[in-house]
């Protein structure tokens, strides 16, 4: 199971500002390793995020989106207590979904 | 770095001033980009890695870590790391954090040195698990000032093995850690070189490792910052949590003390 | 074990059930469409007409910040905005790269057109920050620098 996601919410006024690091390797597809070997291209295509229930956006990645991704997006209208959660799935069908509470 | 720009200003050295100010503002410029990067530093994704493993009962005693004393009482992690390297009764010998780190694996949870040592450095697709507890360890120090004895005696002579390892040249470019470290302002390419002889620089390097290495993708720590620098001068490699490692980094911690501990930390 | 990780085990795998199951595609259930033509995509302009544009125009309501000095093009951080009405679409492409698009955002309703990320750049180069409002595609270009380091402190 891939390892999980730190996410933090936390309000300002009426906007909520999410942060969001994902442990992933990112891979292009275009190294090589020691041997010489192409190392396949291993990376998050698509990710959600939610709060409560709602979609609050929606990303396409690539590869050349860094190793271990950081992100980070406002939210209007959100208060204290509303669930974000945020979903992404990779492009060997891996995924990974965390929780956290605005805070 | 304000004295410069006054001096180029007042003094018609243009070629000589320009050069330098294009070389100050460019260090300017790397300030910002690590600035940037400051807020989401992924080394916390290894802070937690390590908080599981540290609770994780493992090994064939299947046990968990925290019972692992790391000279300030079994379990005691705050501030521990700012007080390493330090002498341990239990062993008779002065030991560093990932020495300790493999002696607690192994006689706690009952790992063999095999075990307790693998994949010290991670890299794509194989995981650390040592980087991941050094990272969480290393954070329940964030904050302390560094404090580290020489008042055993056998501390006394580890920081002056250090000392002397600091000053040894070898290798095919008949480098020492001196070499690079014991000037101030110095730098490769854009690589500001911190002098270990100099306190202010020695607290900002000590303090800030073990860190995430973008260019390595991974948390590296002061086991591969010195194994790094070893390969760097065209040393042999050293063993993974030796004692001349420990020596070396005895001399810096205790070189850091007052410097506030500020990692796991984001580096290049 | 505390009610958030618990939250977060029993939502994970009950969707691995159900992928598991070949019940849910994961495309299917979350997500605007991947494109591989737009990731493919080698300037710029090939990736705007790949989204179904067709031109695009420089405009002062998008911004885009990041360094002017990349220490290490492996990690780049660049925060794109806009300000232009009815944006409902942001993305991030490196003119250098082999492909040039980065990354790319679906902005609903009540979230601020403004994400920040790290992006890989092979080489220095032009930055874009590319934006579609009211259907139509608007731009802004910074350059960042990549440099190559010492040793590494």
């Amino acid at each position: 199971m891939a390892d999980p996601m730190r996410i933090r919410a936390s309000i300002t006024g009426d906007t909520a500002e999410v942060k969001v690091l994902m442990r992933h390797d990112m891979e292009t597809g275009q190294r090589k390793d020691a041997g010489g070997k192409t190392i396949p291209a291993h990376f998050i295509k698509t990710l959600v995020a939610k709060v409560n229930d709602k979609v609050v956006l929606d990303a396409n990645f690539g590869p050349s989106v860094s190793k271990d991704p950081f992100l980070s997006f406002k939210v209007k209208g959100a208060v204290k207590g509303d669930k974000v959660s945020v979903t992404w799935v990779d492009n060997a069908g891996e995924t990974r979904t965390d929780e956290s509470t605005i805070s | 770095m304000r004295i410069l720009r006054f001096v180029c200003v007042a003094l018609p050295l243009q070629a000589a001033c320009a050069l330098a100010l294009a070389q100050s503002s460019a260090t300017d410029e790397i300030a910002k980009y690590r600035q940037m990067l400051a807020d989401g530093n992924p080394a916390e994704l290894w802070e937690m890695r390590g908080e599981e493993l540290w609770k994780k009962k493992a090994g064939p005693k299947n046990v968990s870590l925290e019972r692992c004393d790391f000279g300030k009482g079994p379990g005691v992690l705050k501030g521990a790391y700012a007080e390493l390297p330090r002498y341990f009764k239990d062993v008779g010998k002065v030991m560093d954090l990932e020495q300790r780190l493999v002696y607690c694996r192994m006689t706690l949870q009952g790992l063999s040195l095999a075990d307790a040592t693998k994949v010290p450095f991670g890299s794509t697709g194989k995981q650390s698990d040592i980087e991941a507890l050094v990272a969480y360890i290393t954070s329940e120090s964030r904050g302390v000032a560094m404090a580290v004895s020489t008042n055993h005696p056998m501390e006394k002579q580890a920081y002056e093995a250090g000392r002397q390892l600091f000053f040894y040249r070898g290798g095919a470019h008949d480098f020492a850690c001196a070499t690079c470290h014991s000037a101030s302002a110095q730098r490769i390419r854009l690589q500001e070189l911190p002098n270990i002889l100099d306190k202010a620089n020695a607290q900002a390097a000590y303090t800030t490792w073990p860190a995430y290495r973008v260019s390595q993708g991974e948390v590296r720590t002061m086991q591969h910052r010195l194994y790094d620098c070893f390969r760097q001068q065209r040393f042999p490699e050293p063993l993974y949590a030796s004692d001349a490692i420990t020596a070396i980094t005895m001399f810096l911690a205790k070189n850091a003390n007052g410097g506030v501990y500020a990692g796991p930390a984001l580096k290049r | 074990m505390n009610q958030q990780r618990r939250n977060i085990m029993r939502i994970t795998s009950v969707l691995g059930a159900a992928f598991a199951a070949g019940l849910l595609k994961p495309a299917d259930v979350f997500a605007a469409e991947w494109s591989q033509k737009v990731f493919d995509a080698k300037s710029l302009e090939a990736a705007v007409k790949e989204l179904g544009g067709d031109k695009f125009t420089v405009s002062q309501d998008v911004t885009i910040t990041g360094p002017d000095i990349a220490e290490n093009g492996a990690v780049v951080p660049v925060s794109i905005s806009s300000r232009a009405p009815n944006t409902d679409f942001m993305a991030i492409l490196v003119e250098k790269n082999p492909s040039a698009m980065s990354a790319s955002f679906n902005i609903p309703a009540g979230t601020e057109p403004a994400v920040t990320t790290r992006v890989k750049m092979g080489a220095t180069s032009n930055v874009h920050a590319l934006v579609r409002a009211d259907g139509k595609w608007l731009v802004a270009s910074k350059e960042i620098k990549v440099t190559l380091g010492g040793c590494g402190g």
